[in-house]
C-alpha cells in the first residue's frame, strides 16, 4: 500500500510539472490555432532569469516576478517579429517559425546564461511530507496548486471576460472577429505575452523539482505538448488532467512494469486515446461548415 | 585615381600573401584537433579548446617543441560524428598536420579513427570509452580514464566496506549506458552481486518509483547509479526523501562542485571516485600529481576565468604527452612520434600517472582514481583508497 502510495506521489509530482507546461500551449492555440514549441523555452527562461537573478543579488520574489516581465516580453517579441510578419503563412509554416524561435532561444541562452545546470531553493523547505508510509516534497504541491490556480483564472478569463470572448472569436473567424471590431492582431499579441508568463511561472515553480538549464525545455515541450493533445489541445482542464494522467502512468509502469519502458507505455497510451478520440479528452470538436 | 586604386589594393594583397606565408614559415609542427565546442557536448570540448589554446600558446612563448613553433588547428564538430570525419579528412589533406589531438566524444573519435589509421598520423583521444583503445589501433591513444575504471574503484570500496550485494540505477543517456554495461561486466570478478537494476530518462524530474523498488528488494547493501548531468543530483535528493540508509554510490561523471550544488543536503555521505584534479587542493603534499594538478588549475582558471574541470584535464595530458614525445622523437616525423607516445612512462599528468604499452594504449591503473566522500559540503578523501 506504502508502495502505491509513492508511485501515485510521483505521478502526481511529474503529472504537475506536465500540467502546468501544457496549460502554456493552451491560450495562443486558442486565439491563433497555433502549436507554439517555443514554450519550452519560456519555462526555461522563466527558471534561469530566475536563477541569474538570485545569484545577482535580487531577492528571490524580485527575481521571479523579473523573469515573468522578461518572459513575457520575449513571448510579446515572438509575435511582433516573427509570426505576425508572416501571418498570411500557413498554420504549419507559423509553427515551423515556432520550432525556429525555440532553437534561436536556447542558444541565446546558452550564451547569455551558461551551459551548466541550476537549481532554486523550493517554497517550503527541502524535507519531504511524510504520509502513509510514503514521502512526497512540499514544492510538488506548490506545483499543483499552481496549476490549479491558473486553471480557474483561464476559465474564467474565456468565459467571463470580453477579452476572453474576444479570443474565442479570433480562434473562430478571425476575419468575422475583426469585422465585429475585434483588434485581432492585439489579441494574438495579448496571447503570446500570457503564454509566455504562464511558462515562465510554471519554470520557477518546477525549478525546484527538474532543476534548469538552457536546453531543459525541449523535453518539458515535448512531454507538455503530448499532454495537452491528450487532454484536448487548448482546453486548460484539459491539459492538467492530460498531464496528470501521464505523469500518473509512467509513474506506475515505472513502478510495477519496468522504469526502462515508461516512456514507452505512456505514448502507447496517448496513441490509443487519440485514435479513439483525435480531438483528446476535452477538446472541442471542430465542426467544418462548407 | 582608379589605377592608384588597383595598385593599392594589389600590394595589399600581395602583403597578405607574404605575411601569411611567414607566418606559415614559422609554425612548422601542425596540431590538429576536433572537439565538441559548441552543441550538446560543449561541456567536454569547450574546457578542451581553452586548455589547448593556452599550453599552445605558452609553449611557443617558451620556443616551441624542437626549435619549431606549434600550429593548432581546431575544428568544431558540435558533438556530430559526421562533422567530425569531414573534419578529420579535411585535418589529413588540407591542413597536412602532423598530430591529432582531440575527438571530445566516443562517437566522434570512432568515426575518425579509420582516417588517422590510413593517413598514419598519432591520434590522442580525449574521450571515454573503453572500445577506443580496445582492441588496440596502432595510431590511436586515449588520456582520460574508462568507466570500467570507475566501476573497479567503486567496487572495490565496497569489498572493503564488506557490502558485496548492491542494486544499479542508471540514466539512460549514453554515459550512463556505457558505465552500467562495464559495471555488469566486471561485477562477477570482483565478487559483487548485481541484486537488482533500475534506469531512468536523462531528462526525467522524479526517480522515487525505481528507488521505493530498490528499496523493497531483500538483501540490497548498497546502490550504485552510474549517469550523468542534472538526473543522478534528482535521485540523490529521491533517496533521502525517501529516507533510505543504504550506503550510496556515484560516479566520477558528476565529480564537480556543482553536484554538491544541486543535490544540496542530501549528497551528504555520498561516495564516488574521481581524478586528482577536482581535490588538488585536498591532496596530501606527498602526492606526485599534486604539483602537476595545482600547476593547471591555477592556470586555467587565470587564462580562462573559469573553473577548472577534468575534460580539460584530459586535453592537458593529450598536449603534454604529445610534446614530450616529439622532444623524444627530436623531429615530429610521425611514426618516430608514435613510437615515442606508445614508450611513455612515469608521465605524471592531471588523470594519474601514464604508463603506456604496446597493448595499453591508455596507461592508467585504479589509482588515478581517489574515493571521495561528501562531507559537510565539500569532499573528503575516504582513507586507505
Amino acid at each position: 500500500m506504502a508502495e502505491l502510495l509513492q508511485f501515485v506521489f510521483s505521478g502526481l509530482t511529474v503529472g504537475a510539472i506536465y500540467a502546468l507546461v501544457a496549460l502554456g500551449f493552451t491560450l495562443i492555440y486558442n486565439a491563433s490555432d497555433i502549436i507554439n514549441f517555443a514554450q519550452g523555452e519560456f519555462v526555461m527562461l522563466g527558471g534561469m532569469t530566475t536563477v541569474f537573478m538570485a545569484l545577482a543579488g535580487v531577492p528571490l520574489p524580485l527575481a521571479a516576478l523579473i523573469a515573468i516581465i522578461v518572459t513575457t516580453g520575449v513571448g510579446l517579441a515572438l509575435h511582433r517579429f516573427a509570426i505576425e510578419p508572416a501571418r498570411g503563412a500557413s498554420s504549419v509554416a507559423l509553427i515551423m517559425i515556432t520550432i525556429g524561435a525555440s532553437v534561436f532561444l536556447r542558444g541565446v541562452a546558452q550564451v547569455v546564461f551558461d551551459k551548466r545546470f541550476h537549481s532554486l531553493p523550493p517554497l517550503f523547505g527541502a524535507d519531504s511530507i511524510q504520509f502513509g508510509g510514503a514521502a512526497i516534497l512540499p514544492q510538488s504541491l506548490v506545483v499543483l496548486a499552481g496549476a490549479t490556480v491558473i486553471v480557474i483564472l483561464l476559465w474564467l478569463f474565456v468565459e467571463r471576460t470580453l477579452l476572453g470572448k474576444a479570443v474565442i472569436a479570433t480562434a473562430a473567424n478571425r476575419l468575422a472577429a475583426r469585422l465585429i471590431g475585434v483588434d485581432t492582431r492585439r489579441i494574438v499579441d495579448f496571447s503570446f505575452a500570457v503564454s509566455a508568463a504562464i511558462g515562465a511561472i510554471a519554470g520557477i515553480l518546477i525549478t525546484p523539482i527538474t532543476l534548469t538549464s538552457y536546453d531543459v525545455g525541449t523535453l518539458l515541450a515535448l512531454k507538455g505538448f503530448a499532454a495537452a493533445m491528450l487532454g484536448g489541445i487548448g482546453s486548460p482542464l484539459g491539459a492538467v488532467v492530460g498531464g496528470l494522467l501521464i505523469g500518473m502512468i509512467e509513474a506506475l509502469s515505472a513502478g510495477y512494469l519496468s522504469s526502462s519502458y515508461k516512456d514507452a507505455v505512456a505514448f502507447l497510451i496517448i496513441l490509443v486515446v487519440l485514435v479513439a478520440m483525435p480531438q483528446g479528452l476535452f477538446g472541442r470538436v471542430k465542426v467544418e461548415r462548407v | 585615381m582608379r589605377t592608384l586604386q588597383r595598385v593599392t589594393v594589389t600590394a595589399a594583397i600581395g602583403l597578405a600573401v607574404l605575411l601569411s606565408a611567414g607566418h606559415q614559415a614559422s609554425a612548422q609542427t601542425k596540431i590538429g584537433a576536433v572537439l565538441s565546442v559548441t552543441g550538446p557536448a560543449s561541456f567536454l570540448g569547450d574546457p578542451e579548446k581553452k586548455t589547448l589554446e593556452i599550453y599552445v600558446d605558452e609553449i611557443n612563448a617558451k620556443g616551441g617543441v624542437n626549435g619549431q613553433k606549434l600550429q593548432l588547428i581546431v575544428y568544431d564538430d558540435a558533438g556530430n560524428a559526421n562533422n567530425a570525419r569531414t573534419f578529420a579528412t579535411r585535418l589529413v589533406e588540407e591542413d597536412k598536420i602532423d598530430a591529432m589531438v582531440g575527438g571530445s566524444t566516443t562517437g566522434s573519435t570512432l568515426a575518425m579513427i579509420p582516417v588517422f589509421e590510413d593517413a598514419k598520423i598519432p591520434f590522442i583521444s580525449l574521450a571515454g570509452a573503453i572500445q577506443i583503445i580496445e582492441p588496440v589501433h596502432k595510431w590511436v591513444f586515449k588520456t582520460p580514464h574508462t568507466d570500467k575504471m570507475a566501476c573497479e574503484k567503486i567496487f572495490a570500496d565496497l569489498k572493503h566496506r564488506n557490502l558485496t550485494t548492491i542494486a544499479m540505477i542508471s540514466g539512460t543517456d549514453a554515459f550512463g549506458k556505457s558505465m552500467r554495461d562495464q559495471c555488469v561486466a566486471v561485477a562477477p570478478q570482483a565478487g559483487i552481486k548485481i541484486a537488482t537494476e533500475e534506469s531512468y530518462g536523462p531528462r526525467d524530474s522524479d526517480m522515487t518509483p525505481q528507488l521505493t523498488k530498490i528499496h523493497n528488494t531483500a538483501g540490497v547493501q548498497a546502490v550504485v547509479n552510474p549517469g550523468f548531468g542534472q538526473g543522478p543530483a534528482i535521485v540523490t535528493r529521491n533517496y533521502r526523501q525517501l529516507g533510505i540508509k543504504l550506503p550510496f554510490y556515484q560516479s566520477h561523471g558528476v565529480a564537480s562542485k556543482q553536484f554538491i550544488e544541486l543535490a544540496g543536503p542530501a549528497a551528504e555521505g555520498v561516495r564516488l571516485p574521481a581524478a586528482a584534479l577536482l581535490i588538488a587542493d585536498k591532496l596530501p603534499n606527498k602526492d606526485p600529481q599534486k604539483p602537476v594538478v595545482v600547476n593547471y588549475t591555477r592556470t586555467y582558471q587565470q587564462k580562462s576565468g573559469q573553473a577548472v574541470s577534468t575534460f580539460g584535464g584530459h586535453a592537458y595530458d593529450g598536449l603534454m604527452i604529445l610534446v614530450q614525445a616529439m622532444q623524444r622523437a627530436k623531429s615530429a616525423d610521425k611514426s618516430k612520434v608514435r613510437d615515442e607516445i606508445e614508450k611513455t612512462k612515469g608521465y605524471i599528468g592531471t588523470g594519474g600517472i601514464v604508463n603506456m604499452s604496446p597493448t595499453d594504449h591508455m596507461g592508467l591503473d585504479l589509482s588515478a582514481f581517489h574515493m571521495l566522500e561528501i562531507k559537510g559540503g565539500d569532499w573528503t578523501l575516504v582513507p586507505g583508497t
